[in-house]
């Protein structure tokens, strides 16, 4: 046979004994390590992976709760201001009327308070113009009575008034 | 990392200084060949032959050789020797006792293979047929070199996993990692299914073993250059553990499948079971031979476009030998990456006929 396609013993021998060797050594030192260093960083990757994907969702979640907070926070504030607005209206309005009828009732009493003044000093004036008036018909009947003919006229004219 | 490295120059460096010193002692070819001189006929199959045939030396540069062990087991017991030896009675006895080494019997290189050989010189076959060769020859050597830097490489990637563990990686890791994960994900996963994890060591080490392989393989000068993956033996070797993994691990499926074909008339039963034995042993043999055959036909490829240059005796045809070869180196660059991957391949995919789950 042709020496090419005839297997040697002693090459079959040092082959399978070699082969034997280098398989053990590197299975057990090299292999096992390596597919378990691949395999372990596969595995964080997965993990790392879904984590991120995890976080992902939570984060998208998170900010849907946010936005509805703020929609909600944004509605409250709205309506706390229309509130305080109604509010404020109000007062305005409370102590629009309320100055209002101060006014009215300031006026009111100051108008009493003239009338009543107005009055006393009516009062006063025509006390002033009865004394006056008194005192000029006093002078004038003092100086018309000083001559005593003119007073026995006056009196016998008015006796002749008088009709018995 | 780098201190290994060095370390491992150093080695080559100095294993390197011990050959160069061996050298002189061993060159029996010298005489011979210039003493028939350049009158010899240029035969390039006989050098392309030797070439991708296993050697008990090691061939460094122009007729520098490096002897190796020789491990020979007969009836008579054990025996080793350099393969130096041969060499060294050349100069001592008389031609026709050349080359003879004086053991348990009297052993001759036949063609770079260990024959028993009378006094004269004559092959005995039927003493030979009871050789058994053990020697480490360039093959072995090759693969003891492979294996040694699969070792370095692989050990240091594993201890970079060990010291980043949970970082990016760096460096020979960061290359050594894709093709790791192309074995699980491109081969493992797909054709195991599940369970592919149990048979990752051995597919990694097929693959990387026979890659490797066919690379040294490609490497023209010492100390590459071997044919191992293009070896029949070795391919053997490699398609005998397929065979074993795949049959070992084959579920209640797997062999009801060969022995009770359950829509099968039962008197083409034992046609059946001829059938599928054949099958079990064939696609190991097929995994066995294309191996062997890619790998051999690569280097005789780029030997003969060599042998060109020598046969048309003219350095005028050098270029176009020289451009030849490249395009097969790259060639079979891709060849060695490929070769590798389907040995891997369908190695993943008997075994994953053998565990595969049947839901009907």
């Amino acid at each position: 046979m042709n020496p090419l396609v005839t297997p040697e013993i002693g090459l079959v021998f040092w082959t399978t004994v070699s082969f034997a060797v280098l398989f053990f050594l590197l299975a057990k030192f090299a292999w096992k390590p390596i597919m378990g260093a691949l395999d372990d960083r596969e595995r964080f990757i997965e993990d790392a992976l879904s984590k991120a994907e995890a976080a992902k969702e939570e984060m998208s979640r998170l900010t849907n709760e946010n936005e509805a907070l703020l929609k909600q926070a944004r509605i409250e504030r709205d309506t706390i201001l229309q509130e305080a607005k109604k509010v404020k209206d109000q007062i305005i309005a409370d102590a629009k009327d309320a100055a209002h009828k101060e006014g009215a009732r300031q006026i009111e009493l100051a108008r009493i308070d003239i009338h009543n003044q107005k009055t006393i000093a009516m009062a006063d004036v025509k006390n002033q113009v009865a004394a006056l008036s008194i005192e000029i018909a006093e002078k004038v009947l003092r100086k018309q009575f000083e001559d005593q003919g003119k007073q026995d006229a006056l009196v016998a004219e008015l006796l002749k008034e008088v009709k018995l | 990392m780098k201190s290994k490295i060095f370390t491992l120059l150093r080695i080559c460096a100095v294993f390197l200084t011990l050959t160069a010193f061996s050298i002189p002692a061993f060159s029996q070819d010298e005489h011979a060949e210039h003493a028939e001189g350049a009158a010899k006929k240029f035969e390039p199959s006989e050098i392309i032959l030797e070439h991708i045939a296993d050697s008990h030396s090691l061939h460094i540069i122009g007729h520098a050789q490096l002897p190796l062990p020789v491990i020979i087991y007969t009836h008579k017991g054990l025996e080793m020797f350099s393969s130096a030896k041969f060499a060294y009675e050349a100069g001592e006895h008389e031609a026709e006792a050349a080359g003879i080494y004086k053991g348990n019997y009297n052993y001759k290189l036949i063609s770079d293979k260990v024959k028993i050989v009378n006094e004269a010189g004559e092959v005995d076959e039927a003493a030979s047929s009871k050789l058994y060769d053990f020697s480490i020859t360039r093959n072995v050597v090759s693969m003891w070199m492979s294996i040694v830097v699969l070792l370095i490489v692989f050990l240091s990637v594993s201890s970079a996993y060990k010291k980043r563990q949970g970082k990016a990686p760096k460096g020979l890791q960061s290359f050594m990692e894709p093709i790791i994960l192309f074995v699980r994900d491109d081969i493992a996963r797909p054709n195991i299914g599940y369970k592919y994890q149990r048979f990752m060591p051995l597919l990694l080490t097929v693959f990387f073993f026979i890659w490797i392989n066919n690379m040294i393989g490609l490497v023209p000068f010492f100390p590459g250059g071997s044919n191992l993956t293009g070896n029949i033996a070795v391919t053997l070797v490699l398609s005998v553990i397929t065979l074993l993994v795949v049959n070992l691990n084959g579920n209640k499926h797997y062999w009801q499948h060969v022995f009770v074909p359950g829509d099968v008339p039962v008197w083409i039963w034992p046609l059946w079971w001829v059938i599928e034995l054949v099958g079990i042993i064939s696609k190991p043999f097929a995994l066995m031979i294309r191996l062997f055959a890619n790998i051999t036909a690569g280097h005789i490829i780029v030997l003969s476009l060599i042998s060109l240059i020598f046969v048309f005796k003219s350095f005028a045809i050098a270029p176009v030998s020289v451009a030849f070869v490249v395009f097969m180196d790259v060639l079979e660059l891709l060849v060695a990456a490929l070769q590798a991957f389907i040995f891997t391949l369908l190695t993943a995919l008997f075994i994953g006929t053998a565990v595969e789950e049947h839901h009907h």
